[in-house]
């Protein structure tokens, strides 16, 4: 099997502790060559330079180099390690690391979590973790009984010897921590391992179901403040005039002060706790300078999207004859025109992030996708290097991508108000308005496409033309993604499909816009999958096929993890999906994203006025599922997030450069009754190395609902979000 | 600023607060009870559920000077209840929370359901829960902790 292969330079260092046992630590060296250093912190309970830690207790805790907000790492990733370590998985607990070097994911070079890649990046990783941990578990007892280490075997956390002699880890971790790092270890083949693969249920349930467990917004440090910003009405506002008296009356009211924002300027309200702190913010009076700041407008930015939409922009595909579509008659073509909005991420956990500036040094906890880029912001904005800043991983509430900045601008806020507070921790809380009305949206984008049918039924000619604001232009990550003025993320879905089209031109506009813009869950995919699969579906239809016959026949032979997935989906809904009730159809759509294969079928009837989704059954290809119960949460739940651009509040829009909607009254996520009633999930059974399992559950599902109401309503549904069916 | 005297999950607890403060941060800052959630602040989530005189209330728009002497139970202490300790076991057995983060509310919702009808249909336990938001997702395993939870309360039990 192949699997991305950690940095071939980096290598192992024990330390022992005597008080908590044996630590097993990675380090990669950084760019200089030179040891990754120490960060400098005092530990909560680990050195941070520790994968592992067995303590005399047994307790073997496990660092997670990335962030838990609901995708399950934090159970799979000690899974990982300890089915190669044999570790008793009763005793196995998960911790998050903070940021450090050796916890930067082996192929991105920053700590993050992104791009589905946790498990895809870190299988490797955390499988050789374990096994050369449990190597010098074995050289210390294969010492103690004066035997080699091949006469050893392991099981929970336990070596056995040929002549009934055993040891626990615990026992044996002070000489294993003496025992050189062996350079190259065995891994299991898959059928020896006992965790990977096995349905295990999350190691985090319990807190998470009875209060106890503590998010970020939950942290309480002795002295902590509370602080909220007032942020401008248009984004990129400033700050003319604060009329505060009224807001520092209020009991309890510590400071009011401008700051700068990453586009702008704030006011800063900081308070002895929240309530007190949000209702002085209400009683501010600000004038607010928007000279020479755009003031973008929904409606006025359809139009202009439209009108570059009639126009070619930069090439991001050309292939086969650009001249296909003029030997298509009319009536052999579609032209079709698709409305995406700007859409908010709203993880369940309003965002924040807490700050003490002691001076030489600072202390920061933030539920971080983007662990390594917000500790450099932390430190930028307090003139302090980053391993200046402890920073603390905290359990977070979502993300969705909203986590992960690359200006890191809730950050730098909280760190910018700890600076005036020097010596006080302050927490800064984004309210839900904050939220909404805050930017870092999925972009809209505006979509046009002619398809030309060919005789046999399948798409002769596509000239596609995207237009949407770019996700990376400007960022540091510009390099990485976008290419002769295209995007990537902008086309992924399209322009890397996996359906054998021979004559297809797709071209892009990248339109500047006044809107902060954010990749959001599944990022391009979003849209480009919503696009083509409704088009594709059109054009079963048209040619009067079965809606998997047809994409089987359109998809490349080489697109395995789509044909596989397909052909299980075939057979996992054949007990169902012909045999439906009057006034109930089909959906179905397939979507390949980060290297994850996904076949969906949905039945869907209308109830008052909405799509009602009474089953979705969805066939994923994910490589070696990891833990297959944690793969089926991810997609029996992925598929509601996909709904959020399906419900009629599905949208944030601008007037006067304003954003419309506030909270959750008026940009409305999908609630239990929009989600389908049940999910059954299928895994193709697969030996390749796995791959990312948080994004593509969501392209698939929008796409899908809407060919079933296709079906019922004749209808082809372009406009999102679906305000009338 | 005024002082309440609350009754919260069984203990009497007296909080000097400004009158307007809504019943959720008294429990989060001042009496340091967490596990209930801040979401949206216009009761549009359900993340602050708790139980007020028994009933499913949210927190957040609740103030404190509207408590009166209404006993509040919090996430924290449902499991002293059969049905809640049934409903966090089910939560748990089906593996439900992902982020977690509203399975507080969802869970305090979940519990007020059961008590008034141990034995929920669908179209219950959709308006019952359907004011509660999780944006994971996790609706399709909520649905089916509550009939699990259902199955193992002996008749009555509520």
């Amino acid at each position: 099997m192949t699997a991305p292969a950690i940095d071939r330079r980096g290598f192992l260092r024990v330390s022992f502790a005597a008080t908590s046992g044996l630590l097993v630590s990675l380090y990669l060296p950084n760019a200089l060559g030179q040891e990754a250093p120490m960060p400098a912190q005092q530990p909560k309970v680990y050195p941070p330079n520790a994968f592992v830690n067995i303590r005399p207790d047994g307790k073997i805790v496990i660092q997670v180099n990335r962030l838990e907000f609901g995708q399950g790492v934090q159970t799979a990733l000690p899974m990982v390690l300890a089915d190669e370590m044999d570790a008793d998985w009763s005793n196995v607990v998960g911790e998050l690391a903070p940021a450090a070097d050796v916890y930067k994911d082996p192929l991105f070079g920053i700590q993050i979590v992104g791009g589905s890649g946790s498990i895809a990046h870190s299988f490797q990783q955390y499988r050789e973790l374990g096994a050369k941990t449990r190597a010098m578990l074995i050289a210390a007892a294969a010492d103690r009984w004066n035997i080699t280490p091949d006469k050893c075997r392991t099981e929970a956390s336990k070596v056995y010897g040929p002549n009934g002699q055993s040891a626990t880890y615990a026992e044996l971790a002070g000489d294993a921590a003496r025992k050189p790092v062996p350079a190259k270890v065995n891994l299991k083949s898959p059928a020896e391992f006992r965790l990977i693969g096995k349905r295990v249920k999350r190691i985090d349930s319990r807190p998470k179901c009875d209060g106890s467990l503590k998010f970020g917004l939950d942290l309480d440090l002795p002295g902590m403040k509370v602080a909220v910003v007032a942020h401008p009405p248009v984004f990129g506002g400033r700050v003319k005039k604060i009329v505060d008296d009224e807001a520092r009356r209020i009991e309890g009211v510590r400071d009011v002060f401008e700051i700068p924002l990453a586009k702008g300027t704030g006011v800063a309200v900081v308070a002895d706790k929240f309530w007190p702190a949000k209702q002085a913010r209400s009683r501010l009076k600000i004038d607010w300078d928007l000279t020479g700041v755009e003031q973008p407008d929904s409606t006025e930015l359809w139009t202009r999207y439209k009108q570059l939409g009639a126009t070619p922009g930069n090439v991001a595909v050309n292939r086969g004859d650009a001249k296909a579509m003029e030997k298509i008659a009319a009536g052999n073509r579609i032209v079709a025109e698709y409305e995406f909005p700007f859409l908010a991420h709203t993880p369940m956990e309003p965002l924040n992030t807490t700050v003490r500036f002691d001076g030489d040094r600072a202390e920061a906890w933030a539920g971080s996708q983007f662990q390594t880029v917000d500790q450099m912001a932390v430190a930028e904005v307090l003139g302090l290097k980053p391993e200046q800043v402890t920073f603390h991983t905290e359990m977070a509430g979502g993300g969705f991508g909203r986590r992960a900045v690359t200006d890191s601008h809730i950050q730098r806020e909280a760190a910018t108000i700890a600076k005036r507070l020097r010596g006080t921790p302050v927490k800064l809380i984004w309210t839900r308005e904050d939220d909404v009305q805050g930017g870092y949206y999925r972009p809209m984008h505006y979509h046009r496409v002619q398809v030309g049918i060919g005789p046999d039924g399948l798409p002769a000619a596509w000239q596609h033309v995207v237009v949407g604001q770019s996700l990376l232009m400007g960022t540091p990550f510009e390099s990485f993604a976008v290419k002769n003025g295209v995007d990537e993320t902008a086309v992924e879905g399209t322009s890397d499909t996996h359906y054998n089209i021979p004559n297809l031109q797709l071209w892009v506009h990248h339109p500047k816009v006044n809107v902060p813009v954010l990749w959001w869950r599944s990022v391009g995919h979003t849209h480009n999958a919503f696009v083509m699969e409704t088009l594709i579906d059109e054009l079963a239809t048209r040619a009067k096929l079965d809606p998997i016959a047809y994409r089987l026949k359109l998809l490349k032979p080489d697109a395995k993890k789509l044909l596989s997935t397909l052909e299980l989906l075939d057979k996992a809904t054949a007990s169902w999906r012909n045999k439906l009730p009057p006034g109930h159809a089909l959906g179905v759509s397939c979507h390949e994203s980060f290297e994850t294969g996904v076949a969906c079928a949905v039945e869907v009837s209308i109830e008052n006025k909405r799509p009602r989704i009474h089953r979705a059954t969805v066939a994923v290809n994910c490589g070696i599922a990891v833990n297959p119960l944690t793969i089926e949460s991810q997609f029996q739940a992925g598929l509601g997030f996909g709904l959020t651009q399906l419900v009629p509040k599905g949208a944030i829009t601008l007037k006067n450069g304003m954003v419309e909607q506030r909270n959750f009254d008026g940009y409305t996520p999908p609630y239990i009754i929009d989600t389908p009633m049940a999910v059954d999930v299928h895994i193709v059974p697969s030996s390749e190395a796995p791959t990312g399992c948080g994004e593509p559950p969501v392209p698939v599902i929008s796409p899908a609902v809407v060919n079933a109401l296709a079906r019922l309503t004749g209808k082809r549904y372009r406009t999102l979000p679906l305000v009338s069916i | 600023m005024a002082t309440y005297q609350l009754t919260v999950n069984g203990e009497r607890r007296e909080v000097n607060v400004d009158p307007s403060t809504p019943l959720l941060w008294v429990l989060r800052e001042d009496l340091k009870l967490t596990g209930t959630k801040f979401g949206c602040g216009i009761s549009a989530c359900g993340a602050c559920t708790v139980h007020v005189g028994g009933i499913a209330t949210r927190s957040c728009v609740v103030p404190v000077s509207h408590v009166g002497d209404r006993p509040i139970v919090t996430i924290e202490a449902v499991a002293g209840d059969p049905v809640g300790r049934a409903v966090q076991d089910a939560w748990v057995a089906e593996d439900v929370v992902q982020c977690g983060y509203c399975q507080s509310g969802q869970i305090m919702a979940a519990v007020a359901l059961l008590k008034h009808t141990p034995r929920p249909t669908e179209q219950n336990i959709e308006e019952s829960m359907g004011g509660n938001l999780c944006r994971c997702g996790t609706y399709p395993r909520i649905r089916a902790a509550i009939k699990s939870a259902a199955a193992q309360l002996p008749k009555g039990a509520a």
